[in-house]
């Protein structure tokens, strides 16, 4: 019964977040596509180079529908991209989606293995700072949980590959895998495919290659969410009940774990959201300094080319995993949080 | 006022941080008289003393054209502060207006507005200045309206939040009672209410939007040589690691104290004047 009750709450709010992440996303579709078409310069004259004649570049517009009016234009993307199409690139001469399989597992991978980091790092520093509130322990987290996010994650990759790879060389500098390992391609995710196949040495071997450059890009996630993490668990010993528990003669880290910390990590979920954004950005930068083979070099070159389809849909395709992640996120709360689960409280 | 400035100067950190800054914007401001090579900042060549390890004169080593890096690192801050503070004037103004209309009119004025800001809050922040930068040309100016429009929403969305608890409190009631128009009752009643989540959020902001602005022209996307400029200039000497560390890490540990300095004083600035999540 009061599953029944909980389950129906939770596919509501479901329903309700879907719908609004459609909804922007469908506005980000028109921003992107009007960011895209303010492009100074022809942008069929561009992709063909100077040498071209006045035909090719009119066929060319003619075929990129660039010779119809706007709404036109509009109208075009959004029947082919009801049918899982997002244009040819100009720059690699093959559909978009087909580039953006190929790079977006790599870069996905490497923010996965970040989240995880952030997570695992974040939470726990964010926990013993207040905890220990107060002393050496919580200023020493406090001053380096500041320094992570004072640096953007490529000033990042550059000491820690410094650090790390060159004088204590404890990892490798670049790439994702060793080139001895020969790995078949199912998912695109090097730490699935390994283990698809069994090649435990080629998985510890991408294992390897991925913690400098995750670390890299986790950093500033870590900061925040400990910093977070120990503001929302402080006021959270600040309550009557963390009191009442203390009077009852319950242990230390029991209070911590269960009564200080699960109040504490809500907020903390609906940032760690932000933060994955953030990190879909900040990937960029970390594969260009670990020569990453992820979606970095696609968009940066697409965007230097100003290769009209590939950018919007590579802007499409990173906003949609940011839309699904905090999806993700929101419902992850929901569960946690028994207002929202009976139903009771709205947001 | 006073208060809260002993406050903030008898807490070590907020010190520490008032320091920085005040180290990060005199050098930016009399980089002419500080710079031992202030000619280095422009298009200078001087290949007898190119990609030179730290030594005297050239403290911080030389670049791969042999420029002093310390110099041109001081004039590369004065870049990042016009442009960070040029970025928060525009989006800031912008924000609370949104905000405010937003939180107070109500209806589907709230709902265009705010969900036109959730549009821009949902594409990831660097790669929303990244598109905009791909298609304009990469000018200092076109820089600052790429970084003001992905700012502006954490505005709207903060003072909307504020907006929406304070358009209940007794004061506001008041005015209304008295026939105060919309307007007189946003911007004199509510706005200086927000004041102090704004301040806060602004000192930490300029430190943020100097990082983002570097990871822009880090990415090729932002000033374009030879302005000197931070990411650049990390870009560069990349591809000389670990030889030429010099060529990274100082222009790297620059970005770093900057930020780190308006983090330290934006922190404690949130515990004296409160707000801002």
């Amino acid at each position: 019964m009061r599953l029944e009750r909980n389950m129906r709450s939770v596919c509501k709010l479901l329903a309700q977040r879907l719908a609004i992440s459609l909804l922007v996303l469908a506005g980000v579709s028109v921003l992107v596509f009007a960011i895209a078409r303010i492009i100074p310069g022809d942008p069929a004259r561009i992709a063909l180079g100077p040498n071209a004649t006045a035909e090719q570049v009119q066929k060319l517009r003619e075929q990129l529908h660039l010779d119809r009016p706007i709404w036109t234009q509009y109208g075009y993307f959004v029947r082919d991209l009801a049918e899982g199409d997002l244009g040819i690139s100009l720059y690699t001469n093959r559909p978009v989606t087909t580039d953006i399989a190929q790079f977006l597992p790599a870069t996905l991978e490497l923010i996965l293995v970040a989240g995880i980091f952030m997570i695992g790092f974040g939470l726990p520093l964010g926990i013993v700072s207040a905890r220990y509130r107060g002393r050496a322990v919580d200023h020493i987290i406090r001053i380096v949980s500041l320094l992570g996010v004072s640096a953007p994650s490529f000033v990042w990759a550059v000491i820690l590959m410094l650090l790390f790879a060159f004088f204590l060389p404890l990892f490798p500098i670049a790439g994702r895998i060793s080139t001895d390992f020969e790995i078949d391609r199912a998912t695109g995710f090097l730490l699935i495919d390994t283990l698809l196949v069994a090649n435990y040495a080629a998985f510890g071997n991408a294992l390897w290659h991925i913690v400098l450059p995750a670390f890299a890009l986790a950093l500033s996630g870590i900061g925040q969410a400990a910093r977070l993490t120990r503001a929302n668990m402080i006021e959270t010993y600040g309550r009557p009940y963390i009191e009442m528990a203390r009077s009852y003669g319950f242990p230390e880290w029991k209070i911590a774990s269960r009564y200080a910390f699960r109040p504490s990590i809500i907020p903390s979920l609906t940032i760690l959201g932000l933060d994955f954004a953030a990190m879909l950005g900040n990937a960029f930068l970390v594969e260009a300094i670990f020569a990453w083979p992820g979606l970095s070099r696609y968009g940066v070159t697409v965007i230097l080319r100003k290769d009209l389809n590939a950018i919007v849909g590579t802007v499409l395709i990173i906003s949609a995993a940011f839309l699904i992640a905090n999806l993700i996120v929101d419902l992850l709360i929901a569960f946690l949080n028994p207002r929202i689960r009976y139903g009771q409280g709205s947001k | 006022m006073k208060r809260a400035a002993a406050i903030v100067l008898s807490n070590p950190m907020s010190l520490a941080g008032v320091i920085l800054i005040a180290l990060v914007v005199s050098s930016a401001v009399f980089a002419d008289l500080v710079a031992p090579f202030p000619s280095h900042r422009g298009a200078v060549v001087d290949f007898a003393n190119f990609n030179q390890p730290p030594s005297w004169p050239n403290i911080m080593g030389t670049d791969l054209v042999g420029r002093d890096l310390f110099s041109r690192i001081l004039y590369a801050y004065r870049i990042s502060l016009i442009l960070g503070i040029v970025v928060l004037l525009l989006a800031v103004p912008a924000g609370v207006v949104v905000g405010l209309a937003a939180g107070y009119i109500g209806g589907r004025t709230r709902f265009i507005l705010m969900r036109t800001t959730d549009v821009f809050l949902s594409i990831p922040p660097l790669v929303l200045a990244m598109s905009i930068m791909g298609v304009l040309e990469p000018t200092l100016a076109n820089g600052m309206m790429a970084v003001t429009a992905m700012w502006w929403p954490w505005y709207s969305r903060l003072v909307f939040n504020i907006t929406l608890a304070e358009k209940e409190e007794g004061y506001v009631l008041a005015a209304e009672l008295i026939g105060a128009s919309r307007i007189h009752v946003m911007f004199r009643e509510i706005l200086p209410n927000c004041f102090p989540a704004i301040i806060t959020k602004m000192t930490l902001d300029l430190g943020f939007v100097i990082l983002i602005a570097s990871s822009l022209s880090f990415l090729g996307l932002g000033v374009q040589p030879p302005t000197p400029d931070l990411g650049s200039m990390v870009a560069q000497g990349a591809s000389y690691l670990p030889d030429s560390w010099w060529l990274t890490v100082f222009p790297g540990l620059a970005i770093l104290v900057a930020v780190f300095g308006f983090n330290l004083l934006g922190d404690a600035l949130r515990d004296v004047l409160g707000g801002d999540q």
